[in-house]
């Protein structure tokens, strides 16, 4: 952990690194296009280190100027624990269940709701009346906690100071996406993004990757916990429960499963082309084998997390994984799995690109990608530093880089709601507006999460729903276009504004809303 | 510049001429639908080889029976069975309008969903770096006029498959798709031009919404008007279910004239854990599938003659099951066409086998047919491409296919 005094002169270091930067780009007007002016500058913070402009933002840049604005804006995202949360968010926060209740507790609840349904469809069968709560009971019990899961996340997004932890949040969560609809994630999803993603957003890359792995969520998602050594046997005692129950003898794993071995070298650490066989992702699995879950824990109205190494379930064997032999050694392979992964130059590579496509442009700048990439291999994977890096680099406030981002779905909800300050009653609406548009928040059902470029997004029917969207909240929010026009402040061009001034007074909300200025960040 | 964009944009949406009326010269407009299965589904059940012996050693809990046992597989052939969700289909196959391809797919290896989507989609196998999508490059090439709804994409988001410079209309899901909507309003589209002037992706995003939009709900609104939605959903187990989204594309292909090409994609085929076999949830999914597929051809109607459905998957999995009852990632799988003009009732392409030596790295369905093979046939002989054109479409492509012949009907 880092001293204060440290993390202080640090902070200091970035600001003046940034004024460097300013200069440098103001030298490199003529291939570059005129740099970005103080404002500009401001508006593309908000824009791209967090969901955009609250009308409370503009007024701090008009009262404190762009410049000091920016400076300390930048000082205190990189030290989101200094932050003061709002009280309003704060007691929002308190009053959901889901972050208080632990990962026994959560996944107990879900068996137990499960059971419950198991045995209200037996009796159904049997012609006896069943329990209409028990019927659904999976989906009473697990559709509300995903439910606040999901308050949780918008509340912050759109009220938390803290904005770029709240996006490098998306940012890894996405990266290391779990899928609300499979089994037992929905209800884990909440302590997934609290207590496996939040904590190392600006920590070690290291940090999150272990304590993905080992959270149940990634387990179940990438059925982890159910790959074990070939020819495994469960022990004594629940062979006698099974030989009672021959109907879930073929759920019992026997063998290895390769889902998250692939996917964690594919898509978490070295990339499809990071140089890896099928071979080494089946002996990858093997080193992972037993890493599951205490199940019983659950079932019994245990409390604590759930990760737990279960040896007889290992392959004690020798492997041959990335060239290397890897002699038997129980849990400690697959932690020396993950340090090997975790400062493999490839892992580098690939998260420096796919920060810097989040971040600055859908073609990232290749320079920027190796000084991420270099800062990455040198920092042993400290994530503050690469987002420092980030932040520093010239790429970063380019002109080409300004505006240059088409907006995904999540973020045209958000910065459409900051930007006209309004406070949503109905979560709901909202996030069944995310799923019509393709991106339901934890929903996406594939380990690759959401992408983030225009290609991916841009078409006739997304540009149906954000007019929509617009014309709705337009009509709503009783906010005038001079008022969202002077929250947007520099982010909307000049021929848009002056487009819009010979636009009907009724339509030009909506059509700021869905200019291509505000589809943009 | 900017006054061209705008004057070209005003030809359509505010001359008042509707497009409908340049209609395509000749009979019958020939069409094709792609239907993908995003997420790799396990092509060995959906056409399960029953003759073979390492079938069902391979997948002791997970093999589907033989043809005549309980809940077994519906008769294909002496080796090939249908898995029995797929019932909907059979009067198809018996009425000699659905083949299969097996052990097909990507000559490259990757075993990466991702990858093996794009290379599917981007119709350059190996190649990472080709910017648009086949059938964008098809939707190009294809002999006749222009449209705005030549070429429809159904769901909320872009496929990589139409990515590219030639305008494709899009159809949302769910019963509301064509429902009026903000947008839809002359005056907030005026406005919209403007503001998009200077931007020419998002103007041509625009008029491709308006003009598309405009098209698809004259069509919808055309003829009969008890097949427009209510009814047609009427029955179906949601009104959000792949049947009746399909139905619905099936509908607007038949009304709209000029609709050629069409692409949807259905996911959650990556079966690693309990798949089931007879019962569970492969049997699930391939039955809401197969009940879409036949809702598509129902809503084509007389359109369904002139009609081919291609379904098709980034590659197959693993021949034995693995620790969980299910199945990790392989390489051949099936491609399944469906329609009148396929020659059906037939299994196309060359079997490996599944002895161990025939077998993809000792452990998958070997590729014997390329999918642009498969394609090539289908995009000359049916919609007409010169040889030129589908150089074009699958530049780089392996060499013609000894069943081409045998695909379609005379």
């Amino acid at each position: 952990m880092k001293n204060r005094r440290f993390v202080l002169s640090s902070a200091a270091a970035l600001a003046s690194g940034i004024m460097l930067a300013a200069r440098r780009s103001q030298a490199a007007v003529v291939a570059a296009g005129p740099a970005l002016g103080a404002e500009e500058r401001a508006l593309h913070a908000l824009n791209r280190l967090g969901y955009g402009p609250r009308p409370a933002d503009a007024a701090a840049i008009a009262a404190q100027g762009a410049g000091p604005w920016l400076e300390r804006f930048l000082t205190e995202q990189l030290e989101p624990r200094r932050m003061p949360q709002p009280e309003g968010l704060s007691a929002r926060l308190a009053g959901l269940e889901v972050l208080k209740l632990g990962q026994a507790e959560l996944v107990g609840r879900y068996r137990g709701a499960v059971k419950a349904a198991r045995e209200a469809r037996r009796e159904q069968a049997q012609g006896m009346q069943a329990d209409a709560d028990a019927l659904n009971a999976v989906r009473e019990k697990v559709r509300p906690l995903v439910a606040q899961a999901a308050t949780a996340r918008l509340s912050r997004a759109l009220e938390s100071p803290a904005q770029l932890e709240e996006v490098l949040t998306e940012f890894w969560f996405n990266h290391f996406n779990v899928f609300a609809s499979k089994n037992a994630v929905g209800v884990l999803v909440a302590d997934y993004e609290q207590r496996a993603i939040r904590p190392h957003v600006l920590g070690r890359f290291r940090d999150m990757l272990g304590a993905t792995a080992k959270h149940p969520a990634m387990l179940i998602y990438l059925d982890n916990a159910q790959s074990v050594v070939a020819g495994y046997e469960p022990p004594k005692r629940a062979r006698r429960f099974l030989a009672e129950r021959p109907e879930i003898k073929p759920r019992v794993p026997s063998g290895l499963n390769e889902n998250y071995a692939r996917e964690l070298m594919e898509l978490h650490t070295l990339g499809v082309d990071g140089g890896y066989s099928q071979r080494d992702v089946t002996e990858l699995a093997r080193m992972l084998t037993g890493w599951g879950l205490d199940s019983r824990k659950a079932l019994i109205g245990g409390t604590g997390d759930l990760f737990a190494f279960d040896a007889r379930k290992h392959d004690a064997g020798s492997k041959t994984w990335l060239g290397q032999t890897v002699q038997g050694g129980g849990q400690a392979e697959g932690e020396r799995a993950l340090d090997v992964l975790a400062s493999h130059p490839a892992t580098a590579r690939h998260l420096a690109f796919k920060f810097a496509q989040a971040f600055v442009a859908d073609e990232p700048p290749a320079n920027l990608v190796q000084r991420l990439a270099d800062n990455f291999k040198a920092t042993g994977g400290d994530l503050r530093e690469f987002t420092r890096t980030l932040i520093r680099a010239d790429e970063f406030w380019s002109r080409e880089a300004y505006q240059a981002k088409f907006k995904t779905p999540y973020q045209y909800l958000l910065s459409s709601l900051r930007a006209l300050d309004v406070q949503p009653t109905n979560l709901q609406n909202l996030l069944g507006a995310l799923a019509q548009a393709g991106q339901p928040l934890y929903g996406a059902q594939t380990p690759d999460g959401y992408k983030n470029t225009a290609a991916a997004w841009r078409n006739p029917e997304a540009l149906t729903q954000r007019v929509q969207l617009a014309t709705t909240l337009g009509q709503r929010s009783g906010v005038t276009a001079e008022k969202l026009s002077s929250t947007l402040g520099a982010s909307v061009s000049e021929p848009t504004r002056r487009t819009l001034a010979g636009e009907p007074a009724s339509q030009q909300v909506a059509l700021l809303l869905a200019s291509p200025d505000f589809m943009k960040r | 510049m900017l006054r061209r964009q705008l004057l070209h944009f005003g030809a359509f949406t505010l001359g008042g001429l509707p497009v409908s009326l340049v209609r395509a010269q000749g009979g019958a407009q020939k069409k094709l639908v792609v239907v993908m299965l995003r997420g790799a589904v396990d092509g060995l059940s959906v056409v399960a080889p029953y003759g073979e012996r390492e079938y069902a050693a391979s997948r002791p809990q997970i093999a589907l029976a033989a043809p005549g046992a309980a809940d077994g597989l519906i008769k294909l052939d002496s080796l090939f069975g249908l898995h029995p969700s797929l019932s909907p289909l059979k009067r198809h196959w018996d009425g000699g309008q659905l083949a299969f391809v097996h052990a097909s797919g990507s000559p490259d290896p990757t075993r990466s969903h991702f990858d093996a989507q794009d290379y599917f989609e981007s119709g350059t196998p190996g190649r990472k770096s080709t910017p648009d999508g086949w059938m964008n490059r098809l939707l190009a090439a294809l002999p006749g006029e222009p449209a705005p709804t030549r070429a429809i994409s159904q769901g909320s988001t872009p496929p990589r498959i139409f990515a590219g410079t030639a305008s494709v209309a899009s159809l949302g899901l769910g019963p509301s798709a064509l429902q009026r909507r903000a947008i839809d309003d002359p005056k907030l589209q005026a406005g919209l031009a403007r503001l998009y002037a200077n931007d020419a992706q998002l103007s041509g995003t625009l008029r491709d919404t308006t003009e598309g939009r405009g098209e698809m709900s004259r069509s919808m609104a055309a003829g009969d008007s008890k097949s427009m939605d209510a009814s047609a959903d009427a029955g179906a187990p949601s009104a959000r279910s792949f049947a009746a989204d399909a139905r619905r594309l099936g509908q607007l292909i038949r009304k709209d004239a000029h609709t050629q090409l069409a692409f949807t994609a259905v996911g959650g085929w990556d079966t690693h854990v309990n798949q089931g076999a007879a019962r569970g949830q492969l049997a699930n999914r391939l039955a809401s599938l197969g009940e879409g597929l036949d809702a598509l051809a129902a809503g084509l109607g007389e359109a369904y003659k002139d009609t081919v459905i291609v379904v098709a998957s980034e590659f197959g999995r693993t021949l034995r099951q693995n620790g969980n009852g299910g199945t990790d990632h392989g390489r051949g799988n099936v491609i399944w066409l469906l329609g009148g003009p396929v020659a059906g009732g037939q299994m196309l392409g060359e079997w490996p086998g599944l002895d161990i030596s025939a077998l993809a790295d000792g452990r998958d369905l070997a590729v014997r047919t390329d999918f642009r093979q498969v394609l090539a046939p289908l995009l000359q002989r049916h919609l007409g491409l010169s040889e030129a054109a589908l150089a074009a479409v699958f530049p780089q492509a392996p060499q013609t296919w000894r069943y081409a012949d045998k695909l379609l009907r005379a």
